[in-house]
């Protein structure tokens, strides 16, 4: 861990993980994907996994995320993260490849590389962020937009007519025999937080066991392509996405429910 | 130590990835090459390595991608409408600067084609087919232990540049069956400290092919131009055959060129001194010995598998005063030797 100057503090608290970089994040205010990477880095501290670690990142906004991780990472092309990950994780046994994805990444174009990943019960994790828009892009619908929502592709808002229905992914894949541990969380508030970070060390200690597929949905704010301020961001995703997208667990395999039992235990 | 043993051309690229020290094979199945795939789901777990039978062409070559990445050599093999699917990862794979091996035994097209031989894909491998400024090095074998002895070779040259190199024969070599002088197997494969395979005592590796900003983009991609430079310059094969007194040279990679020894041999046997020029590696392209040559020749004669697309490549190398004529075949119909006699016959007689 990085040596802090604050020698007059008996115990520190919080400080800045040995697995994320030094410079900042280039979010925009009130993004969750900063949130989401610090996380997963205090979670790779903990595990003590930061030489083992692979960030396997996608395309959209979540492209960037191996530059604020301070381990081996690289880019995907659009939703082929999985495959990356699989060919990592089957050539090297010990890394632990995890991807980073976003909901057009993943619940669109990449929709067959993830589907299989589960299905063949891959040993790796997923960390999959949903905004239920297009960050990058500029705002266009998702697969996960919510129906009504406006979006710059879904003018007058979402129609099915037009445009389908929203995708529930850890609902879909929790249905796959190769899932070991299926999970939604969400960013809208410090408790929810708390057990997103839960949510994300299981996932990473179900790979550690070598137990199959494990990934999280993280339900998560973009403020910019909402058109809507920071705060109010949160408190529309808790009215709007929290019923579409309930929170939980989907898919526990018993081995994993027995890591969770140890956790508890500690 | 090694003796020959018959073998069919799909077999030899499989046990020539094996001796070359592939490590990672992924592939989808697409006739004509599923002995390929086949035959290694059965001989990678045997040694040890990995093989996936993936969801699809796309995700074959983006397993490559991530074997290639954290250090290992890997091989996908397809044919025609696969190869298609794979090109964005091949964009990927030169972009981010990453050495793998990818097989195309082309079949007949466009569109679902047929199962049959052709050289349809010939634009599509050596022009880059895929988006952006990049080019693989494509290598073109005639006979079975081509197709073993180049996959090989493919590695190598892979690693030495760091590139994607494709082999590109067609279906019919890839089910002829000849004898095949086994290779000893490569024991020492290269460093590659740029990998990732875990940031232990060292700063961490990224391997990617983006940039925010295309100023910064630029190094990159100028690496990827010069280090292209060198290609043309250092690793153009090509074979002649009977040049010296020629009055006329078939220009022919693969099955065609088959063809084309047949017939050069059935006219020489007439009187009519004919001569093959083979381009081996297709990209690069032998430019500068086929321009020698047209100094020396002027009727060349390309002999191919489609409607004509290793002409334009021969029509850019030779002389303005060259004449080039084309015989042809294409959409998986196999080339006679005497379709191409009945040409040479026309432009000598």
């Amino acid at each position: 861990m990085a040596q802090l100057e604050y020698n007059e503090l008996e115990t520190i608290l919080y400080q800045k993980p040995e697995a994320l970089e030094e410079h900042p994040f280039h979010f925009c205010p009130g993004c969750g994907h900063g949130i989401a990477l610090r996380l997963v880095a205090e979670i790779i501290d903990e595990l003590e996994i930061r030489e083992r670690a692979i960030c396997v990142a996608s395309i959209g906004c979540s492209v960037n995320s191996y530059e604020y991780f301070n381990f081996d990472g690289l880019e995907s092309a659009h939703g082929r993260a999985p495959a990356v990950a699989t060919a990592i994780k089957r050539c090297h046994p010990h890394l632990i490849p995890f991807t980073y994805q976003g909901d057009g990444d993943l619940a669109a174009i990449g929709t067959a590389e993830i589907v299989h990943a589960c299905a063949r019960g891959e040993n790796i994790t997923t960390i999959f962020i949903n905004n239920a828009i297009y960050g990058m892009t500029g705002g266009q619908m998702a697969p996960t937009t919510l129906t009504g929502m406006y979006s710059t592709s879904t003018p007058a808002g979402r129609k099915p007519s037009l445009a389908g229905y929203p995708i529930r992914v850890c609902e879909m894949l929790s249905t796959l025999e190769g899932t070991a541990y299926i999970s939604r969380v969400a960013l809208h508030s410090p408790a929810a937080v708390r057990k997103a970070k839960q949510a994300i060390k299981l996932a990473f200690r179900t790979q550690l066991a070598g137990l199959g597929m494990s990934l999280v949905e993280v339900l998560s704010p973009c403020p910019t392509n909402w058109r809507v301020e920071p705060v109010k961001a949160l408190e529309w995703l808790a009215e709007n996405m929290l019923p579409y997208y309930p929170l939980g667990e989907y898919k526990v395999i018993d081995a994993v429910a027995a890591l969770k039992k140890e956790d508890h235990h500690a | 130590m090694f003796e020959k043993t018959l073998m069919a051309g799909n077999i030899a690229i499989a046990e020539g990835a094996i001796s070359a020290g592939c490590h990672a094979y992924f592939g989808y199945p697409i006739t004509p090459q599923n002995e390929i795939l086949e035959h290694m789901s059965k001989r990678m777990p045997e040694e040890g390595r990995v093989f996936v039978q993936t969801e699809s062409e796309i995700a074959a070559i983006n397993m490559v991608h991530g074997a290639a990445a954290s250090g290992c050599r890997a091989m996908t093999t397809t044919s025609s409408p696969g190869f298609s699917l794979k090109q964005e990862g091949i964009s990927y794979l030169a972009g981010a600067n990453l050495p793998a091996v990818i097989v195309n035994v082309m079949r007949g097209g466009p569109g679902l084609g047929n199962i049959g031989g052709a050289q349809g894909d010939y634009f599509q491998a050596t022009k880059g087919g895929g988006h952006g400024d990049y080019r693989v090095i494509v290598l073109a074998p005639a006979t079975v232990q081509e197709m073993m002895d180049f996959t090989m070779l493919a590695f190598e040259l892979a690693d030495k540049y760091r590139n994607p190199t494709i082999v590109l024969p067609d279906g019919f070599l890839g089910q002829a069956i000849e004898p095949v002088t086994m290779r000893a197997p490569v024991t020492k494969l290269p460093e590659k400290p740029w990998a990732i395979t875990g940031a232990v005592g060292r700063a961490k590796n990224i391997i990617n092919s983006f940039a925010m900003e295309p100023i910064n983009d630029q190094p990159r991609i100028e690496l990827i131009r010069q280090k292209l430079e060198r290609i043309r310059q250092d690793e153009v094969r090509f074979e002649s055959i009977n040049l010296d007194d020629a009055a006329l040279v078939i220009v022919a990679y693969g099955s065609a060129f088959r063809s084309a020894m047949t017939a050069m041999q059935m006219a020489r046997e007439e009187g009519l001194k004919v001569g093959i020029f083979r381009p081996i590696t297709l990209f690069p392209f032998p430019i500068k010995p086929l321009s020698d040559l047209s100094r020396k020749v002027k009727r060349f004669l390309v002999a191919e598998m489609s409607f004509g697309q290793l002409i334009e490549d021969v029509r850019l190398s030779l002389g303005a005063d060259a004449q080039v004529e084309l015989v042809n075949q294409f959409g998986g119909v196999p080339m006679s030797a005497d379709e191409i006699l009945e040409a040479i016959e026309k432009i000598m007689k």
